[in-house]
């Protein structure tokens, strides 16, 4: 323990602890912006400064080690004007427009200026404004970043895919892809956990809030909506819940409650998607230990469309290792078009079904054009948690005083393995629960049915089951260890795609989703404060599991009957089956070599833009056509303008970097001082 | 794993070149600005491709080597002509025929506007107020001035090159 004084109280704090550390568990909250707990803290927007005794400059206490003795003021005179002054050197190349934006009152910059009392700007400028990048998955509007990079952080160090990094310098500086190329045409795995922490509205998901209200406004649409199993125990956080709070009764009134037609619950589909992968992972078991003939194992999990988005660029050759499921929102707005709109007698075309996901990637999913069936998309919007959140707000409905309600049947119905899906470990224990007991005739021999070394927030964990006396059909795989893996986040599935690259992956089956810890913390999930965020919605996800009487998916009747009625019974290998519930995936390669396809929504005209996209096409078509037709060339007075905004741009970024060497004066006055 | 099909020979040569180079300096500590200092050299300019081609062989991201290219003003990824030339688009110039003269440039040299000539001859520029509204529309071929210009002139200018 160390004894320290802060703001003249004596204090003791855990060796190795930073001043910041130090004065929090001390009841005392020092200002911060860049930093975010066991993330990041690279000391970049030094708001947090505070006076060290003996010291001749201000610290950052979010990176100083606090020490024994040490005499620390975090809210003296000289502290507060430095900490005011980088606060408004902040907002000077800030665009402040918060009425239009989608952070507005829970924006980590705004939250600052109340915190330490700024009211007014005096270096109040005009901003470079960047042009906005919009994907079908996620927006950047980079005109709002403050450049405390913790995107590139998670993208970097935690993702390990390394789209986002700074680009140019000094004023320039402006974090994105290389090349300036849209996020949509690079090979981002649209996994938002960048979206997640951004402190500000620079990073976000694309929205589709508009396009839901506009299907839930037209008396011709029939409005179907189906949550995901993460949704449950987080959208509470939205209004004020503690984290983790289960919410699935209010939930789906709210949603019922917001002009919904049809409640349905992305479980049913969990469980439907368990006895499809099942069924897969057990031919290809077959395939491999019986037939003795070659497959494509381990089998990988196929729900997380971040990561199939990440293997089609990273790994294109490895793809027949995927399961061939449609993820399980996708496998219900397939059955919503087809079998579901012949019982109810409605055209499929007057059908719009939304998605309440955890993910934003989930946005790229559907427009995929492989996730359509006679021409129409499975799934037409998703919403992530956040803006359902944002949706019960505009409607005025007090979520946290709500009575439960019921999902609507006939795809309301799931059982506990379902629930597991939405966290990392919980598709695998779901699948050994199914197949263990249908090769087995016995139920998966663990307490409780937790696997329990794949429970947990370990980055990859393992386990092995041993199949014993299985059933007569199964007999040829008595005695086999079928070996699993589950890991979360793309920097784990990359340690376990190079295994399998190489040819030396020991398993059979491996679960993969795209985000640390698997939906609970997905792309699309509220922003928590909350360090334990992660524990408490995975403790309450099993708790719901545990809740529910059947916890086995073959139990669930309502999947059985649809395969009886639907798909000629379980089993199912027919034609109908595959094309509803299955589907296959797209080479891509790192840099989108292998297919030109992109995720671009509009592309901001933008000269430097363009003209690196010329260079990316003359790269690839041949080299023949040396010049660009006329008629391809902008008319003149488009030229003029911009070369007019070029030399106002030019004017403005010298006064910019006026600015600029003010601010390294002020550090150095403040430094000194 | 990067899959270079469209490229002349003499482009290959030159990929393998660098390909060499980074076999060279992979793995050390800031080898990365020491490729793109080379590659530069042997490709003349670090277009899209070319970054691409290095990231994979490098093994680290675009968005990095981007980072190091767009840091430092002495890496360029377009190409870059013998000569630049920069048509005045100040306002005098432009009501005194500067557009006509960047038209016809569009024309004569077949590239758009930052675009460098098939021959790499010249690069063609559009450039704010270059001081010489007295005697407007002006031109500028590297540091020299002319003034006056017609398309004619132009021809003439060019001619010399
Ligand atoms: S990011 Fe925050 S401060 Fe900036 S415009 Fe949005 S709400 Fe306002
Ligand atoms: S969505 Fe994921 S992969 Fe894409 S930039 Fe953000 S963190 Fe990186
Ligand atoms: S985009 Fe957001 S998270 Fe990334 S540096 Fe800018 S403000 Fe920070
Ligand atoms: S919070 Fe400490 S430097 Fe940003």
């Amino acid at each position: 323990m160390l004894n320290l004084t802060i703001n003249g109280i004596q204090v003791t704090a855990p060796e190795g602890s930073t001043i910041m550390e130090a004065a929090k568990q001390n009841h005392i909250q020092i200002p911060s912006l860049c930093y975010l707990e066991n993330v990041h803290s690279v000391g970049s927007c030094r708001i947090c400064v505070v006076e060290i005794d003996g010291a001749k400059t201000l610290q950052a206490s979010c990176i100083t080690k606090a020490r024994e003795g040490m005499i620390v003021h975090t809210n003296n005179e000289r502290v507060q004007k430095a900490r005011k002054v980088l606060y408004e050197l902040l907002l000077s190349d800030h665009n402040q427009d918060c009425l239009n934006c989608n952070r507005n009152t829970s924006c980590e910059l705004q939250a600052l200026g109340r915190q330490i009392g700024v009211e007014e700007s005096r270096f109040e400028g005009k901003q470079v404004s960047h042009p906005v990048d919009v994907s079908v998955s996620l927006t950047r509007d980079m005109s709002k970043c403050i450049l405390c990079r913790r995107c590139v952080t998670v993208c970097n160090e935690i993702q390990g895919t390394g789209i986002l990094n700074p680009q140019n310098r000094g004023f320039d500086t402006v974090i994105g892809p290389g090349m300036d190329l849209p996020i949509g045409s690079v090979n981002c795995a649209f996994c938002g956990q960048c979206t997640v922490v951004c402190p500000v509205g620079a990073l976000k998901e694309t929205a589709s809030i508009q396009n839901v209200w506009k299907a839930l406004n037209d008396p011709d649409k029939r409005v179907v909506v189906q949550v995901a199993p993460a949704i449950r125990v987080a959208i509470g956080e939205e209004f004020g819940l503690p984290p983790g709070t289960r919410c699935t009764g209010k939930l789906a009134n709210a949603l019922s409650m917001l002009g919904f037609d049809d409640i349905f619950d992305t479980n049913w589909a969990a469980d439907l998607t368990i006895l499809e992968e099942g069924s897969e992972l057990m031919n290809r078991l077959n395939i491999a230990l019986y037939e003795k003939k070659v497959t494509a194992l381990p089998m990988i999990t196929s729900c997380s469309p971040g990561w199939i988005k990440y293997i089609e660029h990273s790994y294109p050759n490895l793809l027949p290792h995927l399961s061939t499921c449609k993820s399980p929102h996708m496998m219900l707005g397939a059955v919503v078009k087809s079998y579901y709109a012949e019982k109810i007698s409605i055209d499929p075309e007057n059908i719009y079904v939304v998605s309440v996901m955890p993910c934003t990637a989930k946005k790229f999913e559907i427009a995929r054009p492989e996730m359509m069936n006679k021409n129409l998309p499975n799934v037409d919007a998703v919403l992530t948690c956040r803006e359902l959140g944002d949706m019960i707000k505009q409607a005025g409905i007090d979520f946290v005083n709500l009575p439960d309600r019921e999902f609507d049947a006939p795809l309301g119905f799931s059982t506990g393995a379902a629930d597991i899906f939405g966290l990392t470990g919980g598709v695998m224990e779901a699948a050994l629960r199914t197949v263990y007991e249908l090769i087995t005739g016995r139920e998966l021999p663990f307490a409780n049915l937790h696997v329990t070394p794949i429970v947990g927030l370990d980055s990859i964990k393992e386990a092995a089951v041993k199949i014993e006396q299985p059933l007569e059909a199964y007999r040829h795989l008595d005695g086999v260890e079928v070996k699993i893996a589950v890991t979360s986040g793309l920097s784990g599935a990359k340690k376990l795609m190079e295994q399998v690259k190489d040819g030396v992956s020991p398993y059979h089956f491996i679960e993969v989703m795209g985000c640390p810890g698997g939906c609970i913390t997905g792309g699309g999930q509220p922003r928590s404060q909350d360090p334990q965020v992660r524990e408490k919605r995975m403790k309450n996800l099993y708790s719901e599991d545990e809740s529910k009487v059947i916890r086995k998916s073959h139990e669930n009747p309502s999947i059985l009957s649809f395969y009886k009625e639907y798909l000629g019974g379980f089993p199912a290998d027919n034609h109908l089956a595959h094309e509803l519930l299955h589907t296959h995936y797209v080479q891509r390669g790192e840099f989108n070599q292998f297919i030109e396809e992109s995720f671009v929504l509009e592309s901001p005209q933008d000269i430097k833009r363009q003209s690196t996209q010329r260079v990316k096409e003359t790269g690839a078509a041949q080299k023949s056509a040396t010049s660009p037709k006329r008629e391809e060339l902008k008319p003149l007075n488009m030229l003029n303008l911009e070369s007019e905004n070029k030399h106002l741009k030019n004017k403005l970024s010298d006064a910019m970097e006026t600015i600029d060497i003010l601010k390294i004066v002020i550090s150095d006055y403040s430094k000194q001082k | 794993m990067y899959a270079y099909t469209n490229s002349s020979t003499e482009d290959k040569s030159k990929y393998n070149s660098i390909a060499n180079l980074i076999d060279l300096h992979k793995g050390r500590e800031g080898s990365l600005i020491q490729v793109l200092h080379g590659a530069q050299k042997i490709y003349g300019y670090l277009p899209l491709d070319l970054q691409e081609f290095i990231a994979d062989k490098m093994e680290v991201p675009l968005s990095k080597v981007s980072g190091v290219v767009s840091f430092y003003s002495f890496f360029s990824v377009k190409p870059r002509g013998q000569h630049i030339i920069r048509v005045c688009m100040g306002t005098a110039c432009y009501v005194r025929g500067g557009k006509e003269i960047v038209e016809h440039l569009l024309d004569t040299l077949g590239v758009e506007l930052g675009g460098t000539t098939a021959d790499g001859k010249f690069t063609f520029e559009v450039a704010r107020c270059i001081g010489s509204c007295g005697l407007a529309p002006a031109i500028m071929i590297d540091d020299v001035v002319y003034k006056q210009m017609t398309p004619a002139k132009v021809n003439t200018l060019l001619a010399k090159f």
